[in-house]
This record gives C-alpha cells, sequence and structure tokens, in this order.
C-alpha cells in the first residue's frame, strides 16, 4: 500500500505543476533523446562502414608495403610512398598453395577524353586477377589479359559511369581514348558496382598494371596487392606462406625488418568495428554529458520543492512518517520525474534516428534504421539512476527536517 | 494511569547558549483525562507537549507512556508510536491541500503497516458522518470553512484509534461558534472516553477541560481539578 500511495502522490505532485514539471523533464528529454539517436546513427553508421568493407570481397588479404605494428594500419595507409612492393612478388605468390587468385593495384588520377569530351577520372592498374578477387564481371567487351600486362598493351576497361559520361548510348568497344595523352583501346565496360570500400567502382577506369607503371606513372612499384584464399579457415596458413614467400624475395631474414604488412579483410573488420564502436561510445558519452546537466536541473527544482513542502513534511513526520518514508517520497517523485522524461527522451531519440534515416537514404546510401533494445533500457535506467542520484541530496534533506521547526515554517 | 511524567527537563541549547524550557515538570495523567496546559509564550506548554507527544525528545527524567518507558526511543520507534498512539490536533489545521477531504483523514494510515484499506476507508467515512462532513469528502481543504478543515483535522487524529489526542489551541484559528462546536466535539470525544490533552492560552476553553494546570517558566505552578466543567454546547463564555 505504501509504495503504491507514494507513486501515486509524487505523480499527482507531478501533474499539479505541469509546466514546471515538463521543464525540469526537458534537460532529461534532451539527454536521452541525445543518447538514444547518436547510438541510432552510430550503429547505422557503422553497419554501413562494415557492409561497405564487406562488399571488397570476401577471404582477402592484402599484402601493403612497409612494415607495421600488428595492430596499427600500415605507412602505406597514411599516403607515404614505398617503393618495395612489385608486381613480381604478386606473381611469385599466385603459385602458392589455396590462393585461388592474385591482383596488382596502382592507382593514379588523369584527365580521360574521347573526340571531344574529357574528363578528370581515377584510373587503376590492375592484373588480370582483378575479376576474380574483387567478385566483379564485364557487362561487355572483355577484361584484359596477362598477355597484354606483359606487352605493355595500351587497352583500357572503362567503368560503367565513365562510359556513359564519354560515350552516352554508344557502344565504347574498339573505340579509342586518351588517358593524360596516351592512346589506349576500349576492350570492355564493368558492370555496375557502386561504391565499395568508399569508392565509387563505376567512375574509374581499368588498365594493365604494367601500362600504368612505365607508361602512364613511370614507377615500378605497386600501390598494394590483394589475393583471394580458397577458404576462411585457410587464411591464417595461406597469410604465413605469403610472408614468408615475400622475405625469400626481398632477402629478409629477421620478420622485424619485414617492408611489407599483411592485412586480411577479417582483420579489417575487425578494426573498423572496434574504432566505430569507440566512436560510438564516445559520442554517446558527449550526449550523455546533457543527462547530468538535466540531473542538476532536477536537484534544483527538488530542492525548490522540498522547501515549498517543509510544513507538509513537518506534519507527515508528526502524524508518524519515519526519516526513510520521506527520503523515499522524494526520492520516487524525482525517480518518476526522470522516468517521465527518459521515456519522452526514448520516443524523441527514435523519432530523431527516423528522420535522419530517411534523410541519408534519400541521398542513396543504404542507410539502415537501427535502434538497440540496449541503448533504450541503458538509457531509461541512466534516467531513473540520476533520478535517484540528483534526488538523493534534496530527499535527504527533507527527511532530516524537524518535525516541530517544519510545522512552524511559514 | 496513561501518563506518567517524572520530573523531566528540557534544555534548548543554541550556539553553546543552554535555555532551559522545561525544569523538574511531574505529573500524571488518567486513562480518559481532558487536560488543559496553560501558560503564557515561553512557559515551556508547547515544549511539554512536543515532549509528550514524542516530537521532541527530553534532557533528563522519565517518561512513561502506556506502561512502556519512552524516555529512550530511537526515531523510528517514536515515528511509530506518534502515528499509532498519538493524535495531533494543530492550530492551523495542517491539512494538505489540493487533497480531499478523506485523503487528509487516511492520510496516517499510509505509515502503518498491515491496515484493512477497506475497514480503515469505512471508519474514515462513519467518523466523517459523525463530524457532519459527510457531504464534503471529495472537497478540497481550501473549499472548506476554518471550522470544517478543523473538524476534518479532528478525525485525521482519531482514524487510527490513538491513546491520547493532543490538541495545540485547537480554537486558536476559530471564530466563536466554529470554536464552540470544535470544543464540544472533544467533550464528546472525552466523554466517549478519550484521554485529551489540550494546551491553550484562553482560560475559557481551559475551562472545558476536567483539569487545568498551568506553567510558567518551565515549572508547574497549579494543577486542579475543574469543579464545574464548562459544558461548550452551553456557549464558550469569553
Amino acid at each position: 500500500m505504501y509504495l503504491f500511495e507514494t507513486i501515486k502522490l509524487s505523480l499527482k505532485n507531478l501533474l499539479l505543476k505541469k509546466s514546471r514539471s515538463f521543464l525540469t523533464m526537458l534537460g532529461i528529454i534532451i539527454g536521452v533523446a541525445a543518447v538514444i539517436s547518436i547510438m541510432s546513427v552510430g550503429a547505422s553508421a557503422q553497419d554501413l562502414l562494415l557492409a561497405q568493407v564487406r562488399a571488397m570481397g570476401s577471404n582477402l588479404i592484402g599484402v601493403l608495403p612497409g612494415a607495421s605494428d600488428e595492430a596499427g594500419p600500415p605507412a602505406a595507409m597514411f599516403g607515404i610512398e614505398i617503393t618495395t612492393l612489385k608486381h613480381e612478388d604478386a606473381l611469385a605468390l599466385e603459385k602458392l598453395p589455396h590462393i585461388v587468385a592474385v591482383c596488382s593495384y596502382l592507382n593514379g588520377r588523369g584527365s580521360i577524353s574521347y573526340l571531344n569530351k574529357s574528363k578528370d577520372y581515377n584510373y587503376m592498374g590492375v592484373s588480370e586477377g582483378y575479376i576474380i578477387v574483387e567478385e566483379t564481371t564485364v557487362d561487355s567487351g572483355r577484361f584484359f589479359r596477362q598477355d597484354e600486362i606483359d606487352s605493355l598493351a595500351r587497352v583500357v576497361v572503362l567503368g560503367s559511369e565513365v562510359k556513359k559520361e564519354l560515350f552516352g548510348d554508344d557502344n565504347p568497344i574498339d573505340k579509342r581514348v586518351k588517358i593524360n595523352q596516351v592512346s589506349f583501346k576500349v576492350i570492355g565496360v564493368m558492370e555496375e558496382r557502386g561504391v565499395v570500400a568508399f569508392q565509387n567502382q563505376d567512375e574509374q577506369v581499368f588498365v594493365p598494371i604494367k601500362t600504368s607503371q612505365k607508361l602512364l606513372l613511370g614507377v615500378n612499384h605497386l600501390a598494394f596487392i590483394r589475393a583471394k584464399i580458397d577458404k576462411e579457415e585457410n587464411i591464417e596458413s595461406a597469410i604465413s606462406r605469403v610472408k614468408s614467400t615475400i622475405r625469400f624475395r626481398h632477402n629478409i631474414k629477421d620478420p622485424i625488418k619485414d617492408d611489407f604488412s599483411i592485412r586480411s579483410t577479417d582483420q579489417a573488420l575487425d578494426m573498423l568495428g572496434t574504432i566505430t564502436q569507440a566512436l560510438k561510445m564516445f559520442l554517446a558519452a558527449v550526449a550523455a554529458i546533457s543527462l547530468i546537466v538535466g540531473g542538476i536541473g532536477i536537484m534544483n527544482i527538488m530542492f525548490v520543492s522540498v522547501n515549498e513542502r517543509t510544513r507538509e513534511i513537518g506534519l507527515r513526520k508528526a502524524i508518524g512518517a519515519k526519516r526513510k518514508n520521506i527520503l523515499f517520497q522524494f526520492l520516487i517523485e524525482s525517480a518518476t520525474m526522470t522516468l517521465m522524461g527518459g521515456l519522452i527522451g526514448i520516443i524523441t531519440g527514435i523519432l530523431i534516428a527516423w528522420a535522419i534515416t530517411i534523410g541519408v537514404n534519400y541521398f542513396g546510401y543504404d542507410w539502415k534504421f537501427i535502434v538497440t533494445p540496449v541503448s533504450v533500457l541503458i538509457s531509461t535506467m541512466m534516467a531513473i539512476i540520476i533520478g535517484l542520484i540528483f534526488g538523493l541530496w534534496p530527499a535527504s534533506r527533507a527527511s532530516k527536517l524537524n518535525a516541530i521547526k517544519a510545522l512552524r515554517y511559514e | 494511569m496513561l501518563i506518567k511524567i517524572d520530573n523531566i527537563t528540557k534544555d534548548y541549547i543554541d550556539d553553546g547558549l543552554v535555555t532551559p524550557a522545561l525544569r523538574g515538570v511531574s505529573f500524571e495523567i488518567d486513562k480518559g483525562e481532558f487536560l488543559a496546559v496553560m501558560g503564557s509564550s515561553g512557559s515551556g506548554k508547547s515544549t511539554l507537549m512536543h515532549i509528550i507527544g514524542f516530537l521532541d525528545k527530553l534532557t533528563s527524567g522519565k517518561y512513561i507512556f502506556d506502561d512502556q518507558d519512552a524516555s529512550n526511543f530511537d526515531d523510528d520507534q517514536l515515528a511509530e508510536i506518534r502515528n499509532q498512539k498519538i493524535g495531533f490536533i494543530f492550530q492551523s489545521y495542517n491539512l494538505l491541500a489540493r487533497t480531499s477531504v478523506l485523503d487528509n483523514v487516511l492520510l496516517p494510515t499510509i505509515y502503518t503497516p498491515n491496515l484493512n484499506k477497506k475497514k480503515t476507508e469505512k471508519k474514515a467515512l462513519d467518523l466523517l458522518n459523525k463530524v457532519g462532513l459527510s457531504e464534503r469528502i471529495g472537497h478540497n481543504p481550501n473549499q472548506l470553512s476554518g471550522g470544517e478543515q478543523q473538524r476534518v483535522a479532528i478525525v485525521r487524529a482519531l482514524i487510527n484509534k490513538p491513546r491520547l489526542i493532543l490538541a495545540d489551541e485547537p480554537t486558536g484559528n476559530l471564530d466563536s461558534k466554529s470554536g464552540q462546536e470544535v470544543m464540544e466535539i472533544l467533550q464528546d470525544l472525552n466523554e466517549d472516553g478519550h484521554t485529551i490533552l489540550m494546551v491553550t492560552h484562553e482560560k475559557y476553553v481551559a475551562e472545558c477541560a476536567r483539569r487545568i494546570m498551568v506553567l510558567r517558566d518551565g515549572k508547574i505552578i497549579s494543577d486542579e481539578k475543574v469543579g464545574n466543567q464548562h459544558l461548550a454546547k452551553n456557549g464558550l463564555k469569553k
């Protein structure tokens, strides 16, 4: 009976001063809404990021030039050019067991022109294994062959978007385009792939790796190598074979002196997952600060309430309320207030996250609406806990009031 | 015997300054008595009432209530005894605003464990009926006159069947007609066997009791039975 009466009483007291209660709750509402929407946006962004990496293909390992710690990103990721990795390394890897295909990569940017149309695009020097490694295919024509790589053939495969912009509806096969003034024959057009690993694959062109090295960029090295492994359980053993092969080719005796790093997509997913998770938590923590500010507002108004109701507290004590009864009454009151604020905040936060989902999807991303029960649960708990923590001081002051003095309070 | 007060003192200490409020007071109250305590302000009558009502603790001496030595009760025990054995009536009624008459009357019962809610409500309605307020159970205090509010407060004091009713200047805020009504109710309650201790500084109010005790400077200066109790229903003589 007592708990029920106390909750009823606190709701009544909150409803008696509707606008004051609402304004007091506003801090908690904003805080909880911020936490919920940020957790949701974070989860959606994380999902999008991981989906992008997964789209690169499964069971992939990447060989990057330059050494790195196990955990940290290799130097090549920061745009430092390291010239130790060669196409011959990639060819050596092709012979290893469990490796289905290998592709060398080198990228550059230049103007590509056809007749009087010209535009800047990324071009990518790749080897013939590209089609298998990236699990893609040509939409028309064909991809280049190994002999075209060896012979520095001036052939190019266009991304679907490039084809559209330069040729429109015309058939581009066997037409000639110029990349940085060097003439290339179009032999194929890639199928549409969209954005993978944050690069629009349809807005680039593909040339044989050696052609890009010698004729376009004048270099001898690779940006990176990717290899596709037959099965997931063979990735570990493939990595160690790749390591020893490259060490042998680079004449490295001591693994500490490795001039290359190996990453698998699993690792990349793990790393990205960790980073985005940390970012999500950081943002939620920042949002949670507003909950503390809201809590201080609650505390403030509870002090006012204790003051206003001093005589009531005195009376309750005189007719038999114990200290814990008064403490409990005011704690329930502040917790009810924060809980109600929390519930309104959760609804607001979900609505915000939903609006963001609609907005981002409008721009063509596959952004999912994700509100986890955990975030709702955590927010609700936090709201109640804040009510209890910030209500404790005012409630304790109320419970310690002297009944005689409180009854005489004017 | 309901109450035995044996040589109690009460000192108030403020900033190291000791102010004695009661200086060795001894008396007894029997069951069914109607005692009026009189005295000017500062005489110690309020302090005495607070100690008897378990709102304050005594400095020295012995206080036996209902055969229990109450001198050393802790705060929770005091709260329990106030809840179940004492009924308070205040000068300014002290009803909760924006709370119905019925809920005001039931207020002490939310602190009483193991009560039958239905029975308690029925009892509240019966008592309200007795004081002529059965039509107003849903009203809030601000819709009632002062006399009606004090009658609600009296019913609130009775709801837990107290052993002792403590009335602190119960007519102090009332016009003479309402005051008369309240005193009539108190006399009726006393007739029914309730023990009442009333603090007042009005002689004509005190004369409605059966015994008058006068305090001055923390000491009893007189304690006499009223030979000819004035009946409130005949009007209060000022």
